[in-house]
C-alpha cells in the first residue's frame, strides 16, 4: 500500500468554512433565553475581603442574579491538582489551587469576586459597578526572592512561608567534577512573565436542559475529556449526562489547557441554578490577569568545563513563580530542570528549585512549558564558555553532543511524565552541520558580519540546540466508520486550534481505506462523539492521537478486506482499495 | 469590554451640535473617527451622557487653500483623504510625510485630522506638527468662533483650550513657501505604535542659502507636542552644516521632558531625539536646497 | 435575537432604529444606542464570521468594509451605520460554490490555522486589493501591519496575498 497522502502537501479541509466565516466558534453559539455573564475581578493584588454587597446589583433592571462564593454554598471548594508532582526522593509540595469565587481573601488581581448574569453583557458589565467590595489591601509579594524573606507577608496564611514546592534532582556527583574543572562559570539569569494571548481570549457557553437532564457546554478548552468528567463529578451528574464541545478554537498555546478555571466551575453550576444558558465571554482585559500565564524564573547557574569545553558538571538553583495558586503542580520547573540538559553529555548535573507563590496569576504551560527556561540557561552558558575558551559557539555544542551511538541516552532524573529522562534516538551533529550550512553561518562570521560591524551595526547570529520530550502520554483514542452511506466519518477526543487535524487526521485515514481526503468527515473534541483522551498539548496530537487514528483505521481496512473478500470469494491479498472502492487486482469490473 | 450606557445623536447641522454641546457641557463628547473615543468608552474610562455625531456634517471635510498661503483643512478630514489629496502633497509635505506613520490603515480610514488634535494626545503626530508649522485653530461654540495659536492650543497631555461648549471645526496651516523643505521622522518598536519619539522640521531658506527660519517640534518628549524652541532658533540667520545640526541636535536633547515608559527610558528617548533631529534637519535642509 | 441590543427602562439609554445594508441586503432594526456595530452584526444579524479579538482597535480581527473601507467595527455604534453598506466575511465569496481568489489564495498559502483573524485579514485585504492592484511586498506588508495573528508568522499571509493581486489581475 503506497502512502498517497500522508506527507505530500494538500489543502485543508477546514479552510472553507473558516475563510468564509462559517466555523462555529464559542461566542458564536446562540441559544434562547441565553443570559450573560460578567465577573467582578480584584482590583488588589492581595487583600482581606471584608464584605461584598450585591444587593443593588441585583436590583438592578435586566439583571438576572448575582453570586458570591456564599451563594455556592458545598459546591464551592478549591479546584483539583491536575498534574500530582512526579515522585522525586526528597521534593516537597504543598497543594493550594485556585477557587470558583474568593472567600475571605483575594491573592491575584483578576481573582473573580462575583458573577453578574444579565440579559446582556452590556447590562451586566452596568451592573458591576453596583457591586459594592471592601477589601483591606495586604502587602503584595511580588518578588521573587523577597517572597522567600522571613517577615515576608503569606499568600497562603495556612502555609508558614511562601515555598510551594522544593526540589533537587542530581546526577553523578557536581562539586567533585567542578573540583577537576579547568573553568567554571557563574551567572544569575532572569526569565520574564508573559501572557498567550491568543487572538480568541476563553469563553464557555453552558445549557442545562432539566427535561432532557443533559448538560451542554461549549467551551474554548484544549481538554474537553477531562472538562466533562471534572465538571460531571462536581455537579453530582454521571459523565454520560455531561457533553462538552471545544469547537474551533481561536488558538490555545497551552493557557487553555488550564482546566477548572473559576469561570468554568461557576458558569455551568448557575446555569444548572437557572435552569437557563449562560453565556461568559473573556473580554481582552480580563485575558490579561484572568488566564494563566508563564514564565517568571530566576536561575543562579554554573557550568565546570575542561579547557577544551567539554562539559564536566552543571549545577543550577533556581526559582520558579507559580502565582497564587499551583493547579498545574511542577510541570513547569520539571521542564525548565531537564530539559537544561539538552542533546549535551552532563555527566554530573545537581539542580535544584523552589516554587514560589506570589501575588500574580497563576502559572501553567504557555508554549514550550518551561523548557525554553532551561534552555536558555544552558545556551547561554555555552555561549559564555565559548567567549571565554576562545571557541567558536558551534563548535563547544558539537563537542558535548551526545554521540550517535550513545541512544537510548538515560539522564536519569525524573521527567513530566514520572519517568527518568531518557532520549530514544538522536543524530546531533549532522542536523547541526546542516543548519549552519543552510544560514551561511561560516561566510556570516567571516565577511558579512565584520563588514557590518565597520559600519557601526551590530549584528548577530544565535546557535541554540535543544531536545523536546514531546507525544507525552497517556494515551488518545479514534473511532473510523464507514457509514451506510459509504462516506467515512473518523471521531477523536482531542480538540483543534488551528492545528489542522481536520486534514492530517483526514489523510491518515484516506490511506488506509484508499479514500479522498476531503472525503473523511472529522470530528474533534466533543465528547459525544469520542468518549475518552486526554487533550491537545505538549505537541502530542499527531503522535498520540494520529496513531490512534491509524490503528483505528486499519481495523476498519480489515474488517473492509474481509468482507470484500467473501464478497467476491477470493483471497484478501488479492484485493486493493482505492478511490472508494475495493477491487480485484487485474480483474476489470470487479 | 462595553461602553456605559449614553444617547446618542446623529448632528444634523453645525448648530444643532454645538446647541447640543453648550447644553450639555463636559457631559456631552463629540463623535468624530472615533478611534480615540471609542477605545476609552469601552474600557469605560470616559463614560459621557450624550454622544454628539458628528460624522455627517460633511460641510466640515475638505482641504482647501485659503488666501494664497495658507491651507485650511475641517476638522472632519479623515486621513485616508488627507494621503489621496494632491493639496496636501503639494502645500503641506511635513504633514504628508507623517501620515502613513499614524496607526494602521482602518485607523486612518475613519480617523479625522480634528478629532487627533482635539485629543491631544503628547505622542500624537499631528499636535507636533500643526506646532511647528505655527497653524491656528478654529472653535466653534453657539457664542461665536475664534482662532487659537497652535501654541496656546495645546495645554498638557490630553488637554485643550477648547470650552467644554466649543468644538475644533478647523485647521490652518501655513502652505509650504518655495526655498523651504520639510521632514518628519519617528522611530517606532513596530508600524503603527506611537511613536518613542517623532520630529518635525521644517527649513526656509533665503537667496543665499541662508537660514531663514527652522522650526522643529517633537512628539511624545513632554506632555504635550513640544516646540525646541532654542534649537530652532540656533538655526536661524546662517548656512546649516554639520556643525550646526549638531548644536542643534544637543540643544533639542537639553530642551525636552520626555516622560521614558514601558516602550523606552527617559535617556533612550533623549538619546533618540537627538539622533532624529540631526536627520531631519539635515533632510530638510536638502529638500530646501533642492526647491522643496 | 435583537431583544438583547433593545434597551430596558435604564435612565440613560436610548434606541434607534436603523436600516443597514450589509452584504447587499437591507436590515431595519432597533439598536440601542451604545450596541456595538461587531456586536450588532454578530448578534443581532447573526454573521457570525465577524470576530471580535479586542475591542480596542488593536488587533484588526473585527475589521469589515464600511462604504466599501476597511474599519474596526469594535470602534463604530452600530447606530453610525444607519443608511450605510457594510459588508463582512460572509459577502466576500462569489457564490456558495466559487470562494473569491482572496479567500482561494489564503488556503492554497496557507494562510490560517485557527482562522479566528482570517476574516479581518480578508476584508482588510479586499479594500487594499481593490485600491492598489499590482503591490509590492513592502505594501502588502504596510497593508497587513493593522491585523495581528498569533498562529502563522504572517509569511504565508503575505504570499497569499502577493498570489492574490496575481489572479486577480488575470
Amino acid at each position: 500500500m503506497a502512502t498517497r497522502n500522508f506527507g505530500a502537501p494538500i489543502r485543508r479541509n477546514e479552510d472553507k468554512r473558516l475563510l468564509t466565516g462559517q466555523a462555529l466558534f464559542v461566542d458564536d453559539v446562540e441559544l434562547p433565553g441565553m443570559v450573560h455573564a460578567a465577573f467582578l475581578r480584584s482590583n488588589l493584588a492581595h487583600a482581606a475581603i471584608r464584605s461584598i454587597d450585591v444587593g443593588a446589583a441585583r436590583a438592578r433592571d435586566g439583571v438576572v442574579a448575582v453570586y458570591t462564593a456564599e451563594d455556592l454554598g458545598p459546591y464551592w471548594a478549591p479546584g483539583p491538582l491536575l498534574v500530582p508532582p512526579p515522585p522525586i526522593a526528597g521534593s516537597l509540595f504543598h497543594q493550594r489551587t485556585q477557587v470558583p469565587l474568593a472567600k475571605d481573601k483575594v491573592r491575584h488581581v483578576g481573582e473573580p469576586l462575583a458573577v453578574v448574569l444579565a440579559q446582556s453583557r452590556y447590562l451586566a458589565e452596568d451592573a458591576l459597578a453596583d457591586i459594592v467590595v471592601e477589601l483591606d489591601p495586604l502587602p503584595a509579594v511580588v518578588d521573587l526572592e523577597a517572597a522567600l524573606a522571613d517577615d515576608a507577608a503569606r499568600v497562603h496564611e495556612d502555609l508558614r512561608g511562601n515555598v510551594a514546592a522544593h526540589v533537587r534532582q542530581t546526577r553523578g556527583n557536581y562539586a567533585a567534577a567542578r573540583a577537576r574543572a579547568d573553568h567554571v562559570i557563574g551567572r544569575r539569569f532572569h526569565y520574564d512573565h508573559g501572557a498567550s494571548s491568543p487572538i480568541e481570549t476563553r469563553g464557555i457557553v453552558a445549557n442545562w436542559d432539566a427535561r432532557a437532564n443533559q448538560l451542554t457546554v461549549w467551551d474554548t478548552t484544549q481538554a474537553p475529556v477531562f472538562l466533562r468528567n471534572g465538571l460531571a463529578a462536581m455537579l453530582g451528574l454521571s459523565e454520560r449526562q455531561v457533553r462538552v464541545i471545544a469547537p474551533f478554537v481561536g488558538g490555545g498555546f497551552g493557557p487553555k489547557i488550564m482546566l477548572f478555571y473559576p469561570e468554568e466551575v461557576v458558569i455551568p453550576w448557575a446555569a444548572r441554578k437557572l435552569n437557563r444558558p449562560i453565556k461568559w465571554i473573556e473580554d481582552r482585559l480580563e485575558h490579561f490577569f484572568a488566564t494563566t500565564q508563564e514564565r517568571g524564573q530566576t536561575h543562579d547557574a554554573e557550568i565546570a568545563l575542561t579547557r577544551d569545553g567539554r562539559i564536566l558538571g552543571i549545577k543550577d538553583v533556581f526559582l520558579h513563580d507559580t502565582g497564587a495558586y499551583n493547579p498545574y503542580g511542577l510541570t513547569v520547573p520539571i521542564n525548565s530542570q531537564c530539559t537544561l540538559l539538552g542533546p549535551y553529555v552532563v555527566p554530573n548535573y545537581d539542580s535544584t528549585f523552589t516554587a514560589v507563590f506570589t501575588n500574580k496569576p497563576i502559572v501553567t504551560p504557555y508554549r514550550g512549558a518551561g523548557r525554553q527556561h532551561g534552555v536558555f540557561v544552558m545556551e547561554r552558558l555555552l555561549d559564555i564558555a565559548a567567549r571565554e575558551l576562545k571557541l567558536d559557539r558551534a563548535e563547544i555544542r558539537r563537542r558535548n553532543f551526545i554521540p550517535p551511538d550513545a541512544f537510548p541516552y538515560n539522564n536519569e532524573i525524573i521527567y513530566q511524565d514520572f519517568a527518568p529522562l531518557s532520549y530514544d534516538s538522536g543524530n546531533y551533529e549532522p542536523v547541526l552541520d546542516k543548519s549552519l550550512a543552510m544560514i551561511g553561518y561560516e561566510r556570516f562570521l567571516a565577511e558579512e558580519q565584520p563588514r557590518l560591524r565597520a559600519q557601526g551595526r551590530h549584528v548577530g547570529i544565535g546557535v541554540t540546540c535543544y531536545v523536546e520530550g514531546t507525544g507525552i502520554g497517556p494515551y488518545e483514542g479514534a473511532k473510523v466508520q464507514v457509514q451506510s452511506n459509504g462516506k467515512v466519518s473518523l471521531a477523536t477526543g482531542i480538540g483543534t486550534q488551528g492545528q489542522g487535524h481536520f486534514t492530517s487526521f483526514a489523510q491518515i485515514v484516506a490511506d488506509q481505506l484508499g479514500v479522498e481526503v476531503a472525503d473523511v468527515d472529522v470530528v474533534t473534541g466533543d465528547t459525544d462523539q469520542f468518549y475518552w483522551g486526554a487533550g491537545t498539548f505538549a505537541s502530542r496530537g499527531a503522535v498520540v492521537a494520529g496513531n490512534a487514528v491509524n490503528e483505528a483505521a486499519k481495523v476498519v481496512r480489515q474488517k473492509i478486506l474481509k468482507l470484500a473478500a467473501e464478497h467476491f470469494e477470493c483471497a484478501e491479498q488479492d484485493l486493493e482499495i482505492a478511490d472508494g472502492a475495493v477491487s480485484v487486482v487485474g480483474v476489470p469490473g470487479q | 469590554m462595553k461602553p456605559a450606557p449614553f444617547r446618542y445623536v446623529a448632528a444634523r447641522s453645525l448648530e444643532q451640535a454645538l446647541q447640543l454641546k453648550a447644553e450639555h457641557g463636559d457631559e456631552a463628547r463629540f463623535l468624530a473617527g472615533g478611534q480615540s473615543l471609542v477605545p476609552t468608552m469601552n474600557f469605560r474610562l470616559t463614560q459621557p451622557a450624550l454622544l454628539i455625531d458628528i460624522n455627517p456634517l460633511t460641510a466640515c471635510a475638505g482641504v482647501k487653500k485659503s488666501g494664497g498661503q495658507s491651507v485650511r483643512i475641517g476638522a472632519l478630514t479623515r486621513y485616508r483623504s488627507l494621503e489621496r489629496d494632491t493639496l496636501t502633497a503639494r502645500n503641506l509635505p511635513l504633514l504628508h510625510e507623517a501620515l502613513p506613520h499614524i496607526a494602521h490603515p482602518q485607523i486612518r480610514n475613519r480617523g479625522t485630522i480634528g478629532g487627533n488634535l482635539a485629543h491631544a494626545d503628547p505622542a500624537s503626530e499631528m499636535p507636533a506638527i500643526v506646532l511647528a508649522l505655527a497653524g491656528r485653530l478654529r472653535a466653534q461654540s453657539v457664542r461665536g468662533e475664534r482662532w487659537i495659536a497652535a501654541a496656546e492650543f495645546f495645554t498638557g497631555a490630553l488637554s485643550t483650550a477648547l470650552e467644554p461648549d466649543e468644538m475644533l471645526t478647523e485647521v490652518e496651516l501655513p502652505a509650504a513657501p518655495s526655498r523651504s523643505g520639510a521632514c518628519f521622522i519617528e522611530v517606532a518598536r513596530r508600524r503603527g505604535d506611537f511613536a518613542i519619539i517623532g520630529v518635525a522640521c521644517t527649513v526656509e531658506l533665503d537667496g543665499d542659502g541662508r537660514c531663514r527660519q527652522a522650526r522643529i517640534g517633537l512628539c511624545n518628549a513632554g506632555d504635550g507636542p513640544v516646540l525646541a524652541k532654542k534649537a530652532s532658533a540656533s538655526l536661524n540667520g546662517g548656512k546649516i552644516g554639520a556643525a550646526e545640526i549638531a548644536e542643534a541636535a544637543a540643544l533639542v536633547q537639553s530642551e525636552i521632558d520626555p516622560g521614558g515608559n514601558v516602550h523606552a527610558s527617559k535617556d533612550y528617548q533623549r538619546h533618540i531625539a537627538g539622533v532624529l533631529t540631526a536627520r531631519a534637519i539635515e533632510t530638510a535642509n536638502e529638500r530646501a536646497q533642492r526647491g522643496h | 435575537m435583537s431583544g438583547r441590543s433593545v434597551a430596558t427602562d435604564a435612565d440613560n439609554t436610548d434606541t434607534h432604529d436603523i436600516t443597514v445594508t450589509v452584504n447587499g441586503t437591507p436590515y431595519r432594526r432597533r439598536v440601542e444606542a451604545r450596541l456595538l456595530l461587531s456586536d450588532f452584526l454578530r448578534h443581532d444579524l447573526t454573521l457570525a464570521g465577524t470576530h471580535v479579538g479586542c475591542e480596542h482597535g488593536v488587533c484588526g480581527a473585527c475589521t469589515v468594509l464600511f462604504d466599501g473601507a476597511a474599519v474596526r467595527s469594535c470602534l463604530m455604534f452600530a447606530a453610525q451605520a444607519d443608511g450605510h453598506a457594510i459588508v463582512t466575511v460572509e459577502g466576500l465569496a462569489l457564490d456558495r460554490e466559487h470562494l473569491h481568489p482572496l479567500q482561494e489564495a489564503m488556503r492554497d498559502c496557507h494562510g490560517l490555522q485557527c482562522g479566528y483573524c482570517t476574516p479581518g485579514i480578508l476584508m482588510t485585504m479586499k479594500a487594499f486589493l481593490d485600491e492598489t492592484p499590482q503591490p509590492d511586498e513592502a505594501q502588502i506588508r504596510e497593508a497587513l501591519s493593522g491585523n495581528l495573528c498569533r498562529c502563522t508568522g504572517y509569511q504565508h499571509i503575505v504570499e497569499a496575498m502577493a498570489l492574490a493581486a496575481q489572479r486577480l489581475r488575470k
